[in-house]
């Protein structure tokens, strides 16, 4: 249980008469509240007499997903709301950066809601991805917590990371999300990893890997490709193309025809999509991952969409023009995902109380978050090391 | 010879396999393993363990070191082999920004229980970029353990440390010894990182060196004590956790110390070593560090002189502080 003792936990305790005896049980929980260890402790309370670690089964997702064959209209409702999710968070989350509250920076990833939802949507639970340092949204639609993940913005103790990593570190191991990643394609050799181990253990789970456009000129996406290629891995490879490398169009920093014939010159085959339709990513990701989980090696999905906001929430994007962003803005996958679960059959007043309650959901974490307690002061020099931790 | 004088590299091998054998999730990756690695260090592992579990690599450092990672975040634990240290650098954001990091960042959620294995040292006709010792950089990257073995027992008794810890391991190894024998006892026992080997012990002055190294100082140190010279001599081991301790101790009682290491000086672990005795003893006479100039390791024999160490220079120097 060692492995146990650098982790945040609190204890619970009650009683119970076994036998007519009162014993002591307690409950160890993490900081997200997750048992650890249960212990039944023996009548002096100080020696436990059975002691074991939970496993904690993963949490559900954000919403289990309704079927996509049996009932259409409760699965386009499902992705629906995770993508609203997902844009209310980002929204909210620049505005608080913007109002001063909420320490660092945003990279927003409002506008390319499509990708994460409908590749993760596609995924099982025990799956991994891996993500960017443009990350809420991959951890959303994996099923991270969202108190969770506001409160580790806010940089608080109760935060998915302790608020030791906020926006662009956020990481939530108990649904598969192995981190969003601070390095443009870091997140690449990790997948490859994770796959490989995966498959040591006797796994059949996937791992997604997420990057953008900007990712597909760094040395570590050639050698992935190539990596994933030669031991034939179960990496879903997934390009999110929002058109900017940072503070410029990737139309003046990218050669050739794209990162999917660059993913092919390797023998990495896959699809191009409409990264805006959260219904075709869907489907090309569940192809797409299917064929890699059977042993097909890895698979490529090029995700072409589009970033409303600047590079950063300070950002004020001048390097792009209004019409493109109006061009954009009018294929809204928000609006088209809106617009499809209209045509499957959801009422308006449906739809705008699912909107509703997102919103009040986002809030509520919000207001909470802003109340929780920042980590104190000693949990800087925890979590470092074992061997040679900080004196 | 015995039949228990073993190469370096072959009791580098032996204890890798021994522990494979104990934990099925121990694996390898790196260039060239599957032959048993540049320096035979993992001969015969390949046969034993096959493919799946000694993965014989692309020349991708980054990869190399970033699969690593993702590995034991999903709950292996690899031994990522990066040939010599010089081909860490285009691995250096994998290591440094990434492994050394997760734990934290993450709050606690994951461990890179992993152990990056890099022979590094001086070997002649090398130059530049074969031959660097860097040891100290890693150091300064909080997360990470740094090993230095200079003895085939003790590369032993580390490399077993480090695959039962939960710490990622920058694991040193002194690549111009991995073909000289040593007489082995029976038992390689595991050997805890930042305890320090005390080799001979002595009241006039202390020496403090590691890795490829530690043979010069020895034979200066052999050289001292047919002098009459008390010489308390120690071999650190490991950089990090280092053993602080012990070096201080003896510091107090003999008043002088010479640190004695492979490489550029300036920033090197010699001047943490160094300082850190300056900063706890109060009644110090002299320190000297011994250690390569600040240049690129030069090709040509009668320049790559000029980073060597040779025991003339470690005598010299605690003459130095004798004198004090």
């Amino acid at each position: 249980m060692r492995h146990l003792l650098h982790r945040r936990w609190r204890l619970h305790e009650a009683f119970v008469k076994i036998n007519g005896i009162k014993r002591g049980l307690w409950r160890a929980v993490d900081h997200i509240e997750h048992p650890v260890c249960l212990s039944l402790m023996g009548a002096r309370l100080d020696v436990p007499v059975a002691s074991r670690e939970v496993t904690a089964p993963p949490r559900p997702s954000l919403m289990q997903i309704p079927s996509h064959k049996t009932d259409h209209c409760a699965f386009l409702r499902e992705l629906y709301r995770r993508m609203k999710a997902i844009r209310v968070f980002e929204d909210t989350c620049v505005a608080a950066h913007k109002a001063g509250e909420m320490p660092g920076y945003i990279h927003s990833s409002a506008g390319q809601e499509a990708v994460p939802v409908g590749v993760c949507s596609a995924l099982r639970t025990d799956d991994r991805i891996t993500s960017t340092h443009r990350g809420h949204g991959h951890g959303l639609a994996k099923g991270s917590d969202l108190d969770g993940m506001m409160a580790e913005l806010y940089g608080k103790e109760a935060g998915l990371c302790g608020g030791k990593g906020g926006s662009m570190h956020v990481a939530d191991f108990s649904v598969g999300m192995l981190g969003a990643n601070g390095i443009v394609a870091g997140g690449i050799p990790i997948a490859c990893g994770a796959a490989q181990g995966l498959r040591l253990l006797g796994s059949d789970a996937i791992v997604a890997c997420f990057f953008g456009d900007g990712a597909v000129n760094r040395g570590p996406f050639l050698e992935g490709m190539n990596w994933a290629a030669i031991y034939k891995l179960p990496v879903l490879f997934v390009c999110e193309d929002n058109t900017f490398s940072a503070f410029t169009h990737s139309s003046t920093t990218t050669a050739g025809p794209g990162p999917l014939a660059r993913a092919e010159s390797c023998g990495v085959s896959g699809e191009r999509v409409d990264g805006n339709d959260v219904l075709a990513v869907h489907e090309a990701a569940l192809r797409l991952s299917s064929e890699a989980r059977a042993g097909g090696g890895p698979r490529f999905l090029w995700a072409k969409t589009y970033r409303f906001s600047g590079h950063v929430s300070v950002d004020p994007a001048a390097y792009r023009s209004q019409a493109d962003l109006d061009a954009a803005l009018a294929h809204d996958p928000l609006a088209l995902a809106r617009a499809k679960l209209a045509k499957a059959g959801l009422p308006e007043a449906d739809i705008a109380a699912l909107d509703s309650e997102v919103q009040a959901d986002i809030l509520r974490s919000q207001a909470r978050a802003r109340t929780l307690p920042y980590p104190h002061r000693a949990q800087a020099f925890m979590d470092v090391q074992d061997m040679g931790a900080p004196a | 010879m015995s039949s228990n004088t073993l190469t370096m590299g072959e009791v580098a091998a032996r204890t890798l396999a021994d522990e494979m054998r104990r934990d099925p999730t121990i694996w390898v990756l790196g260039e060239d393993v599957e032959m048993g690695g540049i320096f035979a260090q993992y001969k015969g592992l390949f046969q034993e363990f096959g493919a799946q579990r000694v993965v014989n690599t692309p020349i991708s450092e980054s990869t190399i070191m970033g699969a690593g990672l993702g590995a034991a975040l999903v709950g292996t634990r690899p031994v990522i082999e990066m040939r010599i240290a010089d081909f860490v650098l285009p691995a250096i954001d994998e290591l440094v920004n990434q492994i050394a990091k997760v734990r934290y960042m993450f709050g606690g959620q994951a461990r890179a229980s992993l152990v990056a294995r890099m022979p590094h040292g001086l070997m002649a006709g090398s130059a530049a970029q074969h031959s660097q010792i860097i040891e100290s950089w890693f150091v300064n990257v909080p997360g990470l353990v740094v090993a230095a073995p200079s003895t085939a027992l003790d590369l032993a008794g580390l490399l077993r440390t480090a695959l039962r810890s939960d710490d990622p391991v920058v694991f040193f190894e002194p690549k111009a010894l991995f073909k000289t024998s040593a007489d082995m006892p029976d038992d390689w026992p595991a050997i805890p990182f930042g305890k320090a080997a005390h080799l001979s012990a002595g009241d006039d002055v202390t020496i403090v060196s590691w890795a490829q190294a530690m043979p010069v100082a020895k034979t200066a140190a052999a050289e001292l004590a047919d002098a009459r010279v008390g010489v308390d001599l120690f071999d650190l081991r490991s950089l990090w956790p280092w053993d602080r301790d012990a070096i201080v101790a003896s510091v107090a009682r003999t008043r002088r110390l010479v640190v004695v290491q492979e490489g550029v000086g300036a920033a090197g672990f010699g001047a943490e070593v160094a300082a850190t005795v300056g900063e706890a003893v109060s009644a110090l006479k002299g320190i000297r560090r011994v250690a390569s100039p600040r240049i690129p390791v030069p090709f040509a024999p009668t320049l790559e002189e000029a980073c060597w160490i040779r025991p003339g220079m470690i005598t010299k120097a605690v003459k130095e502080v004798l004198a004090l």
